[in-house]
């Protein structure tokens, strides 16, 4: 089969991120990015069912500026195969995204989609439902285990009462959560022969879908802080801390 | 202006998130609730209890994400409002109807300014956006741990919708942990383990203490993946966001994916070996020392107390 898999650009998960004063957002310049660690659970989902003999060729696409280029590089250097950039300097809306990933699936016509679950910037948890929307395909989101069997897979998905187990017959799109598998650090040769494996360039204006947004960012704040309160030293202060709040909630 | 409302249901009973939901949006306009489930009528029942419900739809199909897509598409023409909870059917749910409908949702609201200006956090919640949604109509989801209940007086009127739902994935089966502890995501008391708790019996303490006080029991990520407690159980940013009225962190460091599922706690107490520990740091009250030597002491000493609730 033929795997798409879609990787972003963000903040890399350690960053302490800084709210800019004005609202206007949060500072990025200076900052450290990575491959969203989702997406990362992605790659690896992709690159092990080639290595298992499922899937012949594994496409990543990534859409943002320029400097998106490392993570398609990441990418390739765990083991995919060829690289499309879709470049723009916009902040684009995860309905946008969506639209210029069902483009891309129009074209390479994959098996199977992969993403990651969500984007640890703006949490938005998006843009696969979306595209299996808009391609009209299954989707199993939330994924820790993807098994082939023949036209179908079987994926389990972390859901809030535990896990599930569902059906999804190809083509289809999978979003992968971070017990899927544990992504592996490619090794120096293989980040070199990433290098010299094909990665396209083509301007987001390219496809015919409308770039702009729909919503309006009033403002960007910083979350009320937490500030310490008090250590106490034996345990019965801190049993008798606990039922006085106790005492103190409002029967619901 | 109208709303739809996705009912969340598990094992034949309304979720407690459903009535915060309700409440929450009630000002939006007259709320219709759908359930979508193999035996929809008792969860039905429970929805239409709730005060500000004026109308129950019914549709029977199974709860994968097509149908219940699939369901809400053949009825959201006729509302401005379609609105589920940001729990793990609305995650799954809005984002392939908003596609669907070609309208660019709001997800995890947890404050409402107006009918179209909503505040929901960002970057794990260490920044919090505020959007204005200028679309004809508005797909949204809650963060039911952000809102109060409404009251279960009401008595609104049940519809079964006959419609047959596709879908293409199939349910094959379910894999729960049973435990009688209280609702994790809106629980009054929650008690949180880490890694350090060290095994699914060092789980048993946390248990032990949860049982007195009638409160629910979370985990870190770190604890999950070791295989120490269920995966229902983890808290943060890709695990349960809480907001409980207290939230008892026992050797947790606090680190930023799993600060960003207590941020609407009012309260937080921490033990932990280790004074410095982030957690430690914004605890309202914090006791340093061993959770193994603490844990047994702190639990006869609440028994003590008569706090069974
Ligand atoms: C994309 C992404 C998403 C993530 N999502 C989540 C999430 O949703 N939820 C989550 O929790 N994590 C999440 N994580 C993981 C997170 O970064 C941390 O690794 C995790 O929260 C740490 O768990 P912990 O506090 O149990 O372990 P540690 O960080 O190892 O902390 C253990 C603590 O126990 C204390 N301690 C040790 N021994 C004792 C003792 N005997 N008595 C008392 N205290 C003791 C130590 O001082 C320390 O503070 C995510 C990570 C990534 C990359
Ligand atoms: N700009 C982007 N380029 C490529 N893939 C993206 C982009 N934005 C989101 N995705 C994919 O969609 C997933 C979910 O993102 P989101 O819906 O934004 O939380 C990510 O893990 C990626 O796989």
């Amino acid at each position: 089969m033929k795997i798409l898999v879609a990787v972003k650009r963000v903040v890399d998960h350690n960053v302490r991120i800084r709210v800019r004063p004005d609202g206007t957002g949060v500072e990025t310049s200076g900052v450290r990015m990575s491959i969203n660690p989702f997406c990362k659970h992605a790659v690896e989902a992709a690159v092990q069912l080639g290595e298992k003999g499922e899937a012949s060729e594994i496409v990543v696409v990534s859409i943002g500026p320029k400097q998106s280029n490392d993570v398609i590089l990441t990418a390739l250097a765990m083991g995919a195969h060829r690289g499309l950039l879709i470049e723009t300097d916009a902040a684009l809306e995860t309905l946008v995204i969506a639209k210029l990933l069902a483009k891309v699936v129009e074209e390479e016509q994959p098996d199977l989609v992969l993403l990651g679950k969500q984007a640890v910037d703006d949490d938005s948890n998006h843009v696969g439902q979306m595209l299996a929307a808009l391609t009209n395909r299954p989707q199993a989101t939330f994924a820790s285990g993807i098994v082939v069997k023949g036209a179908e897979l079987e994926v389990t998905r972390e859901v809030d009462y535990g896990r599930e187990t569902i059906a999804v017959p190809l083509p289809a799109v999978v979003t992968a959560d971070l017990r899927l598998n544990t992504p592996r650090n490619a090794a120096l040769p293989m980040v070199m022969k990433a290098r010299s494996k094909p990665l396209a360039v083509r301007p987001a204006t390219e496809f015919g879908i409308d770039l702009a947004s729909r919503l309006t960012i009033e403002k960007i704040s910083p979350p009320t802080e937490r500030l310490a309160g008090k250590t106490v030293a034996s345990v019965s202060e801190f049993a008798a801390a606990i039922a006085a709040q106790v005492n103190e909630m409002e029967a619901l | 202006m109208s709303v739809l409302l996705l009912a969340d249901h598990d094992k034949g009973e309304l979720s407690p998130s459903t009535a915060r939901l309700v409440a929450a949006v009630s000002a939006f306009g007259p709320i219709d609730v759908m359930v979508v489930a193999d035996n929809p009528d008792a969860i039905a029942a429970n929805a239409a209890a709730l005060a500000g419900v004026s109308k129950v739809l019914t549709v029977t199909a199974q709860n994968t994400s097509e149908s219940v897509t699939n369901a809400l598409l053949s009825a959201a023409g006729r509302y401005q409002y379609v609105i589920a909870s940001a729990a793990s059917v609305g995650k799954d749910v809005v984002p392939r109807l908003a596609a669907a409908l070609d309208i660019q949702p709001v997800t995890d609201i947890i404050e409402i300014h107006g009918p179209s200006r909503f505040t929901r956090p960002i970057y794990a919640g260490n920044a919090l956006e505020t959007v204005v949604d200028p679309q004809p109509k508005h797909l949204l989801t809650f963060r039911a741990s952000a809102f109060r209940p409404a009251a279960s007086d009401n008595a609104a009127p049940v519809e079964k919708l006959d419609i047959s739902i596709a879908s293409a994935a199939r349910f094959l089966a379910a894999h729960r942990t049973d435990s009688d502890t209280p609702d994790l995501a809106t629980a009054q008391i929650v008690i949180g383990g880490g890694v350090s708790v060290g095994s699914a019996e060092g789980f048993r303490l946390i248990e032990k203490l949860g049982k007195t006080l009638g409160a629910a029991v979370g985990a870190t990520r770190a604890a999950v993946d070791a295989g120490y407690a269920p995966n229902d159980w983890q808290i943060g940013q890709t695990g349960k966001i809480i907001a409980p009225d207290l939230y008892i962190a026992i050797g947790i460091s606090g680190a930023l994916q799993h600060l960003a599922g207590i941020q609407g706690a009012k309260t937080i107490f921490a033990i932990n070996t280790d004074p410095e520990a982030p957690l430690v740091k914004i605890a309202d009250v914090a006791l340093i020392g061993d959770l193994f030597e603490i844990l047994p002491q702190l639990t006869a000493e609440l028994e003590k107390l008569g706090l069974n609730r």
